[in-house]
């Protein structure tokens, strides 16, 4: 197998672009990125989306944008994994340029959720869950990460203030990141006094509905030199399942899928969970994101929201994690978001993270989640100074 | 309109229609061909009794497209007696009364309706045990 690194990013602000379509976002981004590797024509194009079938009536996606930036005839596919969909093109083409199947990849992530309104993008988001046995039921995509959180609560004795360590992390890494959805930081004031959504959840444990595409180029890392005086290496790539929905897991409250694929994730790149610098994790919602910090050995069971509470995840923490903003913040374009995460902990190796700059940062690991854990996807990036 | 998919899971959604794995004895809800505890094949129907406690719930005021209509409404995983969890509403009583551990029992209830001249979809809900909260009462006077 030959190593991969990435070589090219390029993303879009995260928001609500109601005058730019899905073809031309993704387009965008693709662009942005081959022109950041120097690269005219790449050998192949794989897209991370989840809703372009359900919300526009649009198949054959990756098609569509390869012939909408000027690539039409190159081997073009989309990757579909519900939220985790970015993450999972990613692997695809770690898997071609690590097999020898292609030299120069370009992994889009693109998403357009606010062409119709909340109800249709409500429902559309549940198909990311079990259709015949929770969807049928009215069940919302919140509301099945909202029994989560109940239970956790009540099992583990946490109260809800607990968890707006994570909001507030994410707010304040936001307001310095020009890409991000929501740049004005929020308080514990702020979230205390937040409407419930879907209770125990509130305003703030949940990511925005918005639009977004980001890209990154790969190629194999012995010529990554050639394009990028600044490439990082893609030092792990897992992927892991466990059931779609939630009431099939013996434990719903440990996510099986998120611990299997980082565990892969860190034999492949020989390094432990000390050693991370950043962790680009999937704050879809607040519940998940102190899950999976159990689930990836970061924290023992039930004290998740204690590396929050204790200011340990700012850029300067021992764990900085969402440095960017995450998708509470910088906004959770479903299918692109995996995509986001990465071309974000690439700004932080190479050192180009502004004011969110995470000093001398060598390891970044990445995670994006399918449904509530019924997919995990693990990258573990490093930079090359 | 969608028929087939409603109509082939009729005995689960109208009698909590399982299954038991004869390998290992793991009950089964839904249905599915291979038993996920060992992974053998799983084919002998079993009726669940209807009767399990809440081990989560959450009230869902921004439902989904198809749902408007019963908001708000619970959404719970349920601990059926036999062991699996299941997702349903709760019904038959008022958001605020409901806990964790509270025992519920199944019905049979509008799931919903697709328009004027569509189907009208019925499955399993979970109501609080009624009859043995009154014997009890009874019981106590």
């Amino acid at each position: 197998m030959r190593d991969v690194s990435i070589i090219g990013i390029g993303q879009i602000e995260v928001g609500e672009h109601w005058d730019v379509s899905l073809r031309d976002l993704g387009a965008r981004a693709l662009l942005a990125a081959l022109a950041d590797a120097g690269i005219d024509r790449p050998d192949a194009l794989y897209v991370g989306n989840m809703l372009s079938g359900t919300l526009g009536s649009q198949e054959q996606l990756a098609t569509l944008i390869a012939d909408w930036s000027g690539l039409r005839g190159i081997e073009a596919l989309k990757v579909e994994a519900a939220c985790a969909s970015g993450a999972a093109a990613l692997r695809v083409g770690v898997m071609a340029v690590a097999g020898g199947i292609h030299e120069i990849v370009a992994v889009l992530g693109v998403e357009k959720m606010t062409d119709l309104d909340g109800e249709e993008a409500t429902a559309a988001l549940m198909t990311a869950a079990d259709a015949e046995y929770e969807g049928i039921h009215g069940t919302s995509f919140i509301s099945l990460n909202a029994l989560l959180m109940r239970r956790y609560m009540e099992d583990m004795g946490v109260p809800q203030e607990a968890f707006a360590g994570f909001p507030i992390n994410a707010h304040a890494n936001a307001a310095n990141n020009p890409n991000a959805m929501f740049r004005q930081p929020i308080t514990r004031d702020t979230y205390s006094r937040a409407p419930m959504i879907a209770d125990p959840i509130n305003l703030f444990d949940s990511a925005p509905i918005c639009d977004g595409a980001a890209a990154v180029i790969l190629c194999p890392t012995e010529r990554a030199r050639e394009f990028s005086s600044r490439p990082v290496r893609i030092a792990a790539s897992a992927v892991a399942t466990d059931s779609v929905a939630l009431h099939d897991r013996r434990e719903p409250l440990f996510l099986l899928a998120v611990q299997a694929s980082a565990l892969k994730a860190y034999r492949q790149a020989g390094i432990g969970p000390e050693e991370i610098d950043l962790f680009e994790l999937h704050d879809a919602f607040s519940i998940i994101a102190a899950l999976s910090l159990e689930a990836c050995g970061f924290a023992p069971r039930g004290e998740g929201t204690r590396l929050a509470a204790d200011g340990q995840i700012g850029p300067r923490g021992r764990l900085p994690i969402c440095t960017m903003g995450g998708l509470k913040a910088r906004g959770h374009p479903v299918g692109a978001t995996g995509i986001y995460q990465v071309v974000e902990a690439t700004l932080q190796l190479r050192g180009l993270a502004g004011a969110n700059q995470v000093p001398g940062a060598r390891w970044a690991m990445t995670q994006n989640i399918g449904g509530v854990g019924g997919t995990a996807i693990t990258h573990i990036l490093e930079g090359q100074g | 309109m969608r028929l087939a998919p409603h109509w082939r899971v009729r005995a689960q959604r109208l009698q909590l229609r399982g299954e038991v794995c004869q390998c290992c004895g793991e009950r089964l809800f839904p249905p599915r061909d291979v038993c996920p505890a060992c992974h053998q094949p799983a084919d002998k129907p079993f009726a669940f009794c209807g009767e399990g406690t809440v081990y989560s719930f959450s009230t869902v005021y921004e439902a989904p497209k198809g749902y408007e209509r019963f908001a708000p409404y619970t959404i719970a995983l349920v601990r059926l007696k036999e062991g699996p969890l299941v997702t349903a509403q709760l019904t038959d009583i008022d958001p605020s009364d409901v806990r964790i551990g509270l025992p519920v029992e199944m019905v049979t209830r509008v799931l919903r309706e697709e328009g004027e001249d569509g189907m009208v979809i019925y499955g399993y809900k979970f109501r609080p045990v009624l009859e043995r909260e009154a014997a009890r009462e009874e019981a106590r006077a």
